[in-house]
């Protein structure tokens, strides 16, 4: 992994674009996307996005309903490729490679870039069996391993003191904040670099939304995060940098305090003061 | 107004409301009633009825005895007989007349017979009559005059005689059909074998002489057996020679009936409530668990139980891996398109192909091209005595798995259609492939529906009987398709079963007025096979359905 420079690599014009704070240089990139433009068959989603996202940070995307930020989010993990008639131009790079090369293994880079959705989706196994699920696929048989991994994940979702007298329940008996952190888990058993979170408390309970998003402070030590939110003050409190999207484009990108502080662009200044959206 | 309120009324929806009702209550009136026929109908045949001795008036106006039980009563326009030559009062209008079984075939040629009520005199229970299930001749009715041994009356009471003599010709009959079928059977079956791994040897020109000898002396091995065998059975049909019962019939004429003969003997007449329900449910097991006699009129209908409960679970086991690998290319492999779109009309249209076209079909590609080139290939020895080259369990049970198919195609198509799509890209998103994904997840939750087209496979199948008169069905098999011999499952064998069985008695039946009741006491068991194997999946259904139950459904 090497330590790039923000500065190199960049147009001007996207510089200009989505107006990088210097703070952004000091980082380390995890994923860079370049040029990236996205199409549904004709109608373009995403318009030639040039963002950096840095590691072990959390990073959240906003933005008016339909503006791209999940899709943008989709792109990371190729869950965009199953959607019939898409078509991707541009680049998106994982630690310097680019992900949509022909030579990458798909399920490979999902396994280093895991994602959680915007509705629980626990499978109806046991809560042990949906946390070792993904060792399971990779072929994992040692039962002392998969205790390990299974308790592991757990705890590193905050869920472990609330489940270990019913592991081997039913996931589907959970409440929908437990079944959010039991995914969350789930995704974290097999150690992935990057957790893509779309809208992971939009479904759920305040109480339960504060436990996500302590969570999500937690876990940015050891994963980069990329969020995406309808709700802005989830932004503000749990995220590092924003990017605010807007009608398929990258309207700005800075660390979080500036952008809710000092906008730098009129867009996301009406935005986040609620003139539209 | 009140055209307001009619208006109001059909407004309200309630006129749909009682019409789907009534279509409903019309669907299970329907149901419940052909259960209920069939069940009253099939279940009565074994209760143990009353024997009638009648005195009745005959042509030439003498009085003469029939003994019997009364099977049916109807009204007849006096008109039509009087113009048969019978003699009614003239005001008359309608006659009754019943439906007598007297039984005794050899001796009336005939086990029914008509009798108007008009000319009957008397109408008796006499409590010492009996009636004799027979292996042969159907039943038998009279008076017990006495036992004999070796030809010899015995002393004393003829009926305290006779329990013990019945019981050994039993034990004796027993003995006599365990060697004949386990023994003799195993024996003539390793016979055969013999003959086939000899023929095998000459085929490959592997006959070495001392291959052949040790062939010869395997066979000796078995023709000592056999003949030692046969020298007990001969005893044994000696033995059971020995004892007989006299009987008195109606006309007052005694007659001698060899005790090895006779299944049972009951003085129904003299029989208590409880001792009819005892013997009520001995004939219900004996129908159950036994074999069918004389020409499937009598006796029971276990080969056809099994042969059907077992045609049905190879069936499924072919039909079930089968359908759900094409159900799964279907919808999550294929592009969808015309081409998909069609397979899939096809597929639904031959759901509706009439099943004597599969059996036709089976019967050309299974029976003849399959069957007949495995035999060229792997049973050359047997040529040109068929193995599979002929109809037998096997082919039946592809032929209906592919009558079949499109119901668990279909069902199975759409349980994968109603797997949610965040469930599955969760598991993508955990790096499993497409593959590892419908395996691990998509295909256990859809197993419900599997099940659903498994239970409606399973449903249509055990009912079918047309394809399978064509490949594989017959109306007595010798064997059952599982047994004691090695290799124990016998897929080349025929079978019988329930459906075709009910055909055969009831219109191929030499007897069918005698074969009636039989008819439907085997659809009732058809229908209770069906339910059975239906309950059985429907149980594992719901249980797979608790298992995988998300939240969304």
């Amino acid at each position: 992994m090497s330590q790039t420079s923000l500065t190199h690599g960049i147009d001007l014009d996207a510089l200009q674009r989505s107006r990088e704070t210097p703070s952004l240089d000091k980082e380390e990139i995890c994923l860079r996307v370049e040029g990236l433009n996205l199409f549904y068959g004709e109608k373009q989603a995403l318009h030639d996005i040039d963002m950096q996202i840095p590691r072990n940070k959390v990073t959240a995307f906003i933005g008016p309903s339909g503006c791209g930020k999940s899709t943008l989010l989709r792109c990371f993990n190729r869950m965009n490729d199953l959607v019939d008639g898409v078509r991707i131009e541009g680049a998106i790079k994982l630690d310097g490679e680019d992900i949509y090369h022909k030579s990458v293994n798909v399920a490979d880079l999902r396994r280093r870039v895991g994602m959680v959705f915007q509705k629980p989706n626990p499978f109806p196994k046991s809560i042990y069996e949906n946390v070792a699920y993904g060792l399971r696929i990779q072929g994992v048989k040692s039962r002392r391993r998969l205790d390990e991994t299974v308790e592991r994940a757990l705890r590193g979702a905050a869920l472990w003191d609330e489940v270990k007298d019913r592991l081997h329940e039913s996931a589907m008996g959970m409440s929908g904040g437990q079944q959010q952190r039991l995914v969350i888990a789930r995704a974290i058993a097999i150690e992935p670099e990057v957790l893509l979170l779309d809208e992971p408390a939009s479904a759920l309970d305040p109480i339960s939304t504060l436990k996500i998003e302590e969570l999500i402070y937690e876990l940015k030590d050891n994963y980069t995060i990329v969020i995406v939110t309808h709700n802005m003050q989830q932004a503000a409190r749990v995220s590092d940098y924003t990017a605010f999207m807007y009608m398929g484009e990258l309207v700005e990108i800075s660390d979080t305090n500036s952008l809710f502080t000092n906008p730098g662009k009129k867009q996301t200044e009406d935005y986040i003061t609620g003139r539209y959206g | 107004m009140s055209r307001r309120t009619i208006k109001t009324w059909f407004n309200s929806g309630d006129p749909w409301v009682w019409m789907t009702a009534a279509a409903v209550s019309i669907s299970v009136i329907m149901v419940a009633g052909l259960l209920l026929l069939i069940g009253v109908r099939g279940l009565s045949y074994f209760w143990p009825a009353d024997i009638h001795q009648i005195e009745y008036r005959d042509d030439q106006g003498r009085i003469a005895t029939v003994i019997g039980e009364i099977y049916d009563e109807e009204q007849v326009p006096a008109a039509r007989l009087r113009d048969a030559g019978i003699s009614l009062p003239p005001d008359q209008e309608l006659a009754t007349r019943y439906l007598i079984k007297i039984g005794n075939r050899e001796l009336h040629g005939l086990d029914f017979r008509w009798l108007l009520a008009d000319h009957m005199v008397s109408d008796t229970l006499p409590a010492e009559v009996f009636v004799a299930e027979r292996r042969e001749w159907g039943n038998f009715y009279g008076y017990l005059v006495g036992v004999k041994q070796g030809g010899r009356l015995v002393d004393g009471d003829a009926w305290q005689a006779l329990a013990p003599r019945l019981e050994r010709a039993r034990a004796l009959q027993d003995e006599i059909s365990r060697l004949e079928k386990k023994e003799i059977g195993a024996i003539n079956y390793q016979l055969e074998r013999l003959r086939l791994q000899r023929r095998k040897l000459e085929l490959a020109g592997e006959d070495t002489p001392d291959k052949l000898a040790e062939i010869e002396v395997e066979r000796q091995q078995l023709q000592q057996h056999y003949q030692d065998l046969q020298a007990r059975l001969n005893q044994l049909y000696g033995d059971i020679k020995r004892d007989s019962l006299v009987a008195r019939v109606a006309d007052g004429s005694e007659h001698e009936l060899p005790l090895a003969s006779i299944v049972a003997v009951h003085r129904p007449n003299a029989l208590s409530w409880w001792q009819k329900s005892g013997l009520y449910l001995d004939n219900l097991w004996q129908f159950v668990s036994g074999e069918p006699r004389e020409a499937n009129t009598e006796g029971g209908i276990f080969p056809a139980i099994f042969g059907t409960v077992m045609m049905v679970i190879i069936m499924s086991i072919f039909v079930t891996p089968f359908g759900v690998v094409a159900a799964v290319y279907l919808r999550e492999y294929a592009r969808q398109g015309v081409l998909t779109r069609l397979i899939r009309i096809a597929v639904n249209n031959l759901a509706g192909v009439p099943s004597i076209v599969y059996g036709v079909f089976g019967l050309g590609f299974f029976v003849y091209f399959l069957g007949g080139n495995i035999d060229r290939l792997f049973f050359p020895e047997a040529m040109p005595a068929p193995t599979f080259g002929t109809p037998g369990i096997l082919w039946a049970s592809l032929t209906l798995a592919i009558l079949t198919l499109p119901v668990v195609i279909v069902a199975t198509e759409e349980g994968l259609a109603r797997i949610p799509r965040n469930i599955r890209e969760g598991s993508l998103a955990l790096g499993a492939t497409k593959w590892e994904t419908l395996w691990r997840t998509v295909i256990p939750m859809a197993s419900p529906s599997i099940m659903t087209g498994l239970i409606l496979a399973v449903a249509r199948a055990a009912g079918e009987v047309a394809p399978l008169m064509l490949v594989g069905v017959v109306k007595l098999a010798p064997s059952l398709p599982l047994d004691g011999n090695f290799p124990y499952l016998h897929l080349d064998r025929k079978f019988m079963h329930l459906g075709f069985h009910i055909y055969d008695v009831g219109f191929q039946s030499p007897n069918v007025e005698a074969a009636r009741p039989l008819v439907y006491a085997t659809a009732l068991l058809l229908v209770v096979v069906i339910i059975l194997l239906n309950v059985t999946a429907i149980m594992i259904r719901n249980r797979l359905r608790e298992k995988y139950k998300s939240l969304d459904q």
